[in-house]
Formats: structure tokens, C-alpha cells, sequence
């Protein structure tokens, strides 16, 4: 256990490492001084200080900087980006984990249901519904439903998470947690305000993943389904249920996980797609702005918060997906 | 764990009760006032800018001036100056100021005094005298002043009594009281001036204001919003709304899906395409004005061979105007022939206009040694203004016209800040930008868009200096009578049609789209958007 422990962690340190190296050699290609694309700051005595510096010791006074939580400042607005991060980078793990979480919601039992019959009508309408959720391209999908739900029918918002007239204010950067901490406002009417506006975003990122979700836990079903110890449990005298929750379940969603460990890149991508469609004041709409507007800092602490966020949580869900899975024990003890 | 639970209840409970009844955005009755503007303000001190976003988000919001412009008929009224007497020879301007003028009460700042004389004194020096504390205070830089001279002409500004101030110019100026109307002569507070140096972070008084208006500043992220609350003792009486908030939305079609969706009450500078949207539906509603403004082509001319004449002549008729008026602005704009708009006084109905030739164009520019294949930049402004809704779309157009006399254009664009950094330091071949007044006054027009003066400041986009120019325009406020001033107008215009350092293409009208339960909202024909007097109706 341990020994796993302290793989994936050294594998975490090492792929950040690579991250951080990336996102120092940005300042350099950059054009401009590498000092002010580091900082922030335009101080051309620092700016020639900085150059005399060895390339290896400003790395290590970056990496030291990165680690004090001294991101730099932003060109366009002077201010801190970490805390600029520390604003935008919830709002987009938020809306990446409604979304995940709507598409396992959805997409589970849909799959099981699709798995468990397979060949029939069901199966053939879910498979075929599937494809086509996963061919939607995001944008157009999150055009569409502000034309009809937003603009058509008036039902839903089509901008930011939550009535800016609601002053809420930051305290976790996750609107929920933030309204219930808020005491200045109507909660109730704030939480349903919050999710009138998560709704439509929500939804646009989980389709694809969903549709992934629901192909996948459908092929793992239907071959749990034919597996040895299924067929002994159906020659037993077992109800179809009693077969498929206690042996079925369980196997069949093992497969999963290390789907999902994929799935988080390109629901993160896809959220960033979404956020600049729906204002979403993530940061996929914050690093647009800062390609539009050439702020090299910024994109690159941009760059370097949402590599590490990725990182972080594709490892963690490989971590525990390794954790659970005694399966993968032995193969790994020979090779280890 | 209990916390978490009773969240979680909440969250599910809440959920499901609000979705047993369909509920609509107009639902939410939160008192305040949505604002969709179009981008970021550089700071919230209008002295420091004439960039209208600036202007809409501090001028009339946060601050007031000694003197406003009444927004219909554009006279002069008082502001934060009750009445004001000017002497018979025209030099000196007393003041006698409103009393019982509260400031904004904030977390950040608690006034132990109400408005007197040392905030005027205090506003004024600050862009006047090198020596203020506050002058270098961020950058130090006061555009709009500067490009007028006006600090020169100011010999003193004396403090009488608490309640009384005195100005003392050095030569009678008829624009003068009109100055001090503009959005950008707004009344700082000067006790808190004092605060910020005590606690060593004077540029504090640019980003977290304090004035007399009627909303007082709350908070500001950019690119997302500005939130602003009600002055509770606003002098001229009680504001109707508790909260206003500036959406920054840059695209026009999104912010037309929000004052549709309800999400924005009042959102300006509708694209001329969308007009007709706003127009046929009728939750909403579209405010319309002759504009006083002017778009129209820059050249460069310190950069060679834009500082010929001939070859600018040559390209302004290389240029078909009746074209972008019907493309651009979609016949909601005037030609222009000179700077002034027909609203204005001076307006020279006769004035000479350079016509579209591309012939004579393509003659010119090679007897004045430009080859076919001559390149060169043209700047689009990324944002809309009235003078010119779509400066891209402009440039794309020009583009194929300039193709036509042999000129390869290439078109450059920034975001707004960064384009106005890059034309202050003159990298720019040519730009196509405009102007909006301030005042009504034709001197609004000549002197920052064309004076020597004005190239620092950054409004002199053709970076254009030529003392006969500037010795017209200062004739022209040496007298008062209205013929003879028409007249030196005249002859500017003829200087400038000679010249051509730019290119006048439009007189705009104005736009601004509201929702239909907002009222008590003009568009202000002179200046930034005021807000204070608006009341929302809820149904």
C-alpha cells in the first residue's frame, strides 16, 4: 500500500515538475523580457538583473516563487494572478464536477440498463442516441439550447452562475458553499437562481462524457454478464436482479473508472469551451481573455493551474482506482 | 458533518420545491439595476481618460462636477455649484457651492465632513499644478486638460470662503464653464486624499473611489463586472435602486441576448444589425439621438510617406465614404464633410468634401512616389462606438478599396487598452477611431483632435502639428461673437480638407437599447451615461 502510495506521488512530483519547467520556458518564448513575462512587473533594472541571472537559478527562484504562492501579476489588470486563479479556477472545477457527476447519474444506469438487454430494441435506441450525443460539437450544442431555452422560451439564464444582482460573497469560490455561508440574501431564492444557471452549461459538457460513459458500461455489462461465474449463478436458480446487483454491479463498473480518469481531460476541455459561451467566469473564459488580450503572464499561470489541476485529479482517480482493484495486484508485483 | 447535511438538505429541498412552479427570470426581485457596458474602465477617475467607458462607469455614477449640461437642450445647469458669477472682462469665474453635500460613506473610507471648497481645490490642482501631491498619482496623465491647455490658462484658484471659490484665467476662454461641465472636471473628495497619503497608498483614490454621486463603489473584477450600491444621502434625493451593476459584455450580440433574457436592463451600443431586432420586440425598447461625434480615418503623419499631403488626398479618395455610410452604419449616420457634427452651431453646411476617385487617387500616389504594392497598417478599434459601430467591418471594406489604387493595407487590432497604448506611442500607419464631445462646443472638436498640444495626450491621433492650425483655434476662443468664430471654423475646415491629417467619414446617431420597464433614462448627448435618476418598475 504504501509502495503504491509513494509511486503515484512520485509520478504526481514529477509530471508537475515537467508542468512547471514547460511553464517557465513559456516566459522565454514569449516575446517580451522573460522577467516581466515571469512576474508581471515591467522593471527593466530587475528585467537585466534577472537576465544575468543563470537560466537554472531563475528556474529555481520561479520554482520558489510558484511554491510562496507568488504567481506573478497580471499585465491587463496588475493584479495578483494566483488570486485571480484562486477565483476562477473553483468556478471551473465546479462546473466539471456537476457535469461528471450529471453524466454518471445519467449515464449508469442507462448503460446497465442497455448492457442487461442486449440486441434488443432498447439496446439499439440507446446505442444509437449515444452516437449521437458524442457527435454533438459542444459550441454548437450550447448555442442551440441558449436559442431555445434562453432567448425562445425565456426559461433559463444564459450568463454567469448566479443573478449579478446577488451579491455573494467569495469565500470558497463554490457557488453553493458560498450561498449557504452568504447571510445577506434570500438562500433559497439564490440556490435556485444558482442552479437556473448551471443547468444548460451542465448539461453541454456532460453529453460527450455521458455518451462515453453509458457505451462503456454497457460493453462491461454485457461481458460481466457472460462470464463464468454468472452463468454458475444463474444455473444456482438466481434472479436476474439478485445475479446482477451482488455479482454483476461491481464488476462491471471496474472498467469504468479508469475511463473516467480520462474522461476529466476532456471534460475540463469542453467546460472550457462552454464557459466563454455562457460567461461562466471560469477559467476558460479567463485565459481567452488573456490570449486576446496578450498577457503572457497570465497565460501562462493560466496554462500552468490548469495542467496541475488536470494532473492532480487524473492521478488521484488512477490512485484509487488502483487502490480498489485487487486485480491488478499480481500483474503489477511481477513487474514492479 | 451536521453542517454538511443540513447543506445538503438545503440544497435538494430548495431545489425541488422551486421546480414544483415554473419560475421566470423576472422572478427574482432583486432590487437593482443591470448595466451591460462594453468593456473595462482603465480606472474610475474620468480626469485620467476620455474614453467613454471610463466616463460611463465613474462620471456620472460615482462623482459630480461644479456644472452639468442639461441633456436635452445641452445648456449649462448647476451641479455641485449653485450659482457662478463671471467677470465683465471675462477672467475671472466665482463659484458658490451647494452645502450639506454628503460623500459616499464606505469601508474603506468614513468622511467627517461634508463637500466645501478644498475638495474643489483639491480636484482642480490635482491636474493643474505639477507640485499636488496627487498630480503624478497614476501616471499623471490628464488627457482631456491637457490637450486643452487649460491648466496654462488657469492662473489661480483661490478659496474665498468655505463655500466660495474663485478661478482666474490668464485670457478669457468661452469654453471655459462648458469645461467644467464635461464628465471629466468630476469633484474628488479631498479628506480622503489626506487619508490615503497617511496610509501611504495614494493611488487608492483611482481604483476605490469616494465622491458625491449617486451610486458609491463597491467592487470591481475586470472583464466580469463592476458592482456599485446606493448613496443613501445623495443630495439630489433618494436613488431608486439599491444596487447597479456593470456587466462587461464586449460582443453586442451577447449583450442584446441578455437585455432579451432579461439578464441586463439597459445595454449600449446595439450593432446597426440588431436594430431592428430591438425595435420589433416588445419587452424592449430602443433610445435614438443625433450623435455629437465624428468618425473617421487617421493618418499617421510623422511617419513618411504619410506626411505628404498628397499621398494622404490621395488616399482619402481612394476610399468610397456613401459605401461604409451604408454598409457600417447602415444609413443611421451622416456623411461627414468636416469635424462638426449639423447638431453644432458651427457647423459648415458648404464645407469642401473630398470625393471618391480612384483614378486621380492612383495618379497622385504615384506622382508623389508610391509605388503599386505599397504596404501599410490600418488600425480597426476592437470596440463599437457610436462613431463607428464596426470598425473591423470598416476596415475590411477600405481594405479592398485601397487594394484597388495599388495599397496593400494590412488591418491591426488590439484590446481596447492595449490599442490605445500602441496609438499613443504613434506605431500605427493609420487608424479608424472618432470622437465623441464632451461639450457642445466646436473648440471640443478642433483643439484635442488636431492640436500640437494634443499629441501627448494621446487624442491627436494624426499626430498632426502645424502652428497655423493651432493659431486659428486659439482666435477663435479669443472672440465671442458667433459669426466671426463660424467664420476662423471655416477656414480651419479649409485648412483641413487641404491637409487632410484625417480623413472625417461619419456623424453617427446614437443607440441604446433598454428593457421597457426601465424609464427616466436618456441617452446623454454629452458625455457618459447617468444612471442616478433611473427607475426600474417591477411588475
Amino acid at each position: 500500500m504504501i509502495k503504491i502510495l509513494l509511486r503515484y506521488t512520485n509520478l504526481l512530483v514529477l509530471t508537475l515538475l515537467v508542468v512547471v519547467i514547460f511553464s517557465f520556458a513559456l516566459a522565454y518564448l514569449f516575446p517580451g523580457e522573460p522577467y516581466t513575462n515571469l512576474t508581471g512587473v515591467i522593471d527593466e533594472q530587475a528585467a537585466a538583473a534577472h537576465q544575468n541571472l543563470s537560466v537554472t537559478s531563475a528556474f529555481w527562484q520561479y520554482l520558489g516563487n510558484i511554491f510562496a504562492g507568488d504567481w506573478g501579476l497580471s499585465l491587463m489588470t496588475g493584479q495578483s494572478l494566483a488570486d485571480e486563479i484562486a477565483i476562477t479556477l473553483p468556478a471551473t472545477l465546479e462546473l466539471s464536477l456537476y457535469a461528471l457527476a450529471f453524466a454518471l447519474l445519467v449515464g449508469l444506469p442507462i448503460g446497465f440498463w442497455a448492457g442487461l438487454k442486449p440486441h434488443k430494441g432498447i439496446d439499439y435506441s440507446v446505442l444509437g442516441a449515444s452516437a449521437v450525443m458524442h457527435s454533438f460539437p459542444v459550441f454548437w450544442l450550447a448555442m442551440l439550447l441558449v436559442l431555445i431555452f434562453s432567448l425562445q422560451f425565456g426559461w433559463l439564464p444564459m450568463s454567469g452562475r448566479l443573478n449579478l444582482l446577488m451579491d455573494v460573497p467569495n469565500v470558497s469560490g463554490f457557488i453553493f458553499v458560498d450561498i449557504f455561508l452568504a447571510d445577506n440574501i434570500d438562500r433559497s431564492q439564490a440556490a435556485w437562481d444558482a442552479v437556473k444557471h448551471l443547468a444548460l452549461p451542465t448539461f453541454c459538457v456532460s453529453i460527450i462524457t455521458m455518451a462515453t460513459i453509458i457505451r462503456a458500461v454497457r460493453r462491461s455489462t454485457l461481458e460481466v454478464m457472460h462470464k463464468p461465474f454468472i452463468i454458475a449463478a444463474q444455473s444456482r436458480g438466481l434472479s436476474n436482479a439478485q445475479i446482477f446487483f451482488k455479482h454483476g454491479f461491481r464488476n462491471a463498473l471496474l472498467p469504468i473508472l479508469p475511463i473516467l480518469a480520462m474522461q476529466v481531460t476532456t471534460i475540463i476541455t469542453n467546460v472550457m469551451i462552454v464557459e466563454s459561451i455562457f460567461s461562466w467566469p471560469g477559467i476558460g473564459n479567463w485565459l481567452l481573455q488573456a490570449i486576446y488580450q496578450q498577457d503572457y503572464p497570465a497565460i501562462r499561470a493560466g496554462m500552468l493551474a490548469v495542467a496541475g489541476a488536470v494532473i492532480v485529479v487524473t492521478i488521484l482517480i488512477e490512485l484509487f482506482n488502483r487502490i480498489i482493484d485487487p486485480s491488478r495486484e499480481k500483474f503489477e508485483d511481477v513487474t514492479f | 458533518m451536521i453542517n454538511g447535511l443540513r447543506f445538503f438538505a438545503f440544497v435538494v429541498v430548495s431545489a425541488t420545491i422551486s421546480a414544483c412552479s415554473p419560475v421566470s427570470n423576472s422572478d427574482i426581485k432583486v432590487n437593482g439595476l443591470v448595466f451591460c457596458s462594453e468593456s473595462n474602465p482603465s480606472s474610475f477617475n474620468p480626469q485620467l481618460d476620455t474614453s467613454g467607458t471610463t466616463a460611463d462607469a465613474s462620471a456620472h455614477q460615482i462623482y459630480d462636477r461644479l456644472l452639468d449640461f442639461d441633456t436635452e437642450s445641452g445648456n449649462i445647469v448647476p451641479g455641485l455649484a449653485d450659482s457662478w458669477l463671471v467677470s465683465g472682462d471675462g477672467l475671472v469665474y466665482t463659484f458658490q457651492l451647494k452645502r450639506r453635500v454628503a460623500f459616499h460613506t464606505t469601508p474603506y473610507f468614513t468622511p467627517t465632513r461634508t463637500f466645501n471648497a478644498d475638495d474643489v481645490l483639491f480636484s482642480i490642482n490635482r491636474w493643474r499644478q505639477v507640485e499636488h501631491p496627487y498630480h503624478k498619482v497614476s501616471g499623471g496623465f490628464y488627457p482631456y486638460f491637457q490637450s486643452l491647455d487649460l491648466a496654462d490658462n488657469i492662473v489661480a484658484v483661490k478659496r474665498i470662503n468655505g463655500y466660495r471659490v474663485e478661478i482666474h484665467l490668464a485670457q478669457p476662454d468661452s469654453s471655459f464653464l462648458a469645461n467644467l461641465a464635461t464628465d471629466f472636471a468630476v469633484v474628488l473628495s479631498a479628506e480622503y486624499g489626506q487619508q490615503l497619503i497617511e496610509q501611504g497608498t495614494p493611488s487608492a483614490i483611482d481604483n476605490r473611489p469616494i465622491g458625491t454621486g449617486p451610486y458609491k463603489f463597491v467592487e470591481y473584477r475586470p472583464n466580469h463586472f463592476i458592482r456599485f450600491e446606493r448613496h443613501d444621502d445623495y443630495w439630489r434625493g433618494k436613488v431608486n435602486q439599491a444596487q447597479l451593476v456593470f456587466d462587461i459584455t464586449p460582443r453586442s450580440a451577447l449583450r442584446l441576448a441578455k437585455l432579451i433574457t432579461g439578464e441586463c436592463d439597459i445595454s449600449v451600443f446595439p450593432a446597426q444589425s440588431e436594430l431592428d431586432v430591438i425595435r420589433d420586440n416588445r419587452d424592449l425598447e430602443l433610445l435614438e439621438k443625433p450623435g455629437l461625434n465624428v468618425g473617421f480615418w487617421a493618418f499617421n503623419t510623422q511617419k513618411p510617406p504619410f506626411d505628404n499631403p498628397d499621398v494622404r488626398r490621395a488616399l482619402a479618395m481612394a476610399i468610397d465614404k456613401n459605401t461604409l455610410l451604408d454598409t457600417v452604419y447602415f444609413d443611421s449616420a451622416r456623411r461627414a464633410t468636416s469635424l462638426l457634427p449639423p447638431s453644432s452651431w458651427a457647423h459648415q453646411s458648404n464645407a469642401d468634401d473630398i470625393n471618391y476617385n480612384p483614378v486621380q487617387a492612383r495618379r497622385l500616389l504615384q506622382a508623389s512616389g508610391i509605388e503599386p504594392g505599397f504596404e501599410m497598417t490600418l488600425w480597426a478599434m476592437p470596440v463599437q462606438r457610436a462613431y463607428n459601430p464596426n470598425a473591423m467591418k470598416m476596415a475590411r471594406l477600405m481594405q479592398s478599396y485601397l487594394k484597388d489604387v495599388g495599397v496593400e493595407a494590412t488591418i491591426v487590432s488590439y484590446d481596447w487598452t492595449t490599442f490605445r497604448n500602441n496609438l499613443q506611442q504613434g506605431l500605427h500607419d493609420s487608424v479608424l477611431i472618432g470622437w465623441s464631445a464632451d461639450n457642445v462646443d466646436p473648440d471640443n472638436f478642433y483643439r484635442p483632435l488636431l492640436t500640437c498640444s494634443a499629441i501627448p495626450t494621446g487624442t491627436n491621433r494624426a499626430m498632426w502639428c502645424n502652428p497655423a492650425y493651432d493659431e486659428l483655434i486659439e482666435q477663435a476662443l479669443l472672440v465671442n461673437d458667433t459669426e466671426r468664430r463660424k467664420q476662423i471654423y471655416a477656414q480651419a475646415n479649409r485648412m483641413l480638407y487641404e491637409q487632410m491629417p484625417l480623413m472625417p467619414i461619419a456623424h453617427a446617431f446614437r443607440f441604446q437599447a433598454q428593457r421597457n420597464n426601465v424609464n427616466n433614462l436618456t441617452i446623454n448627448t454629452y458625455g457618459g451615461v447617468r444612471l442616478g435618476g433611473v427607475v426600474k418598475q417591477y411588475d
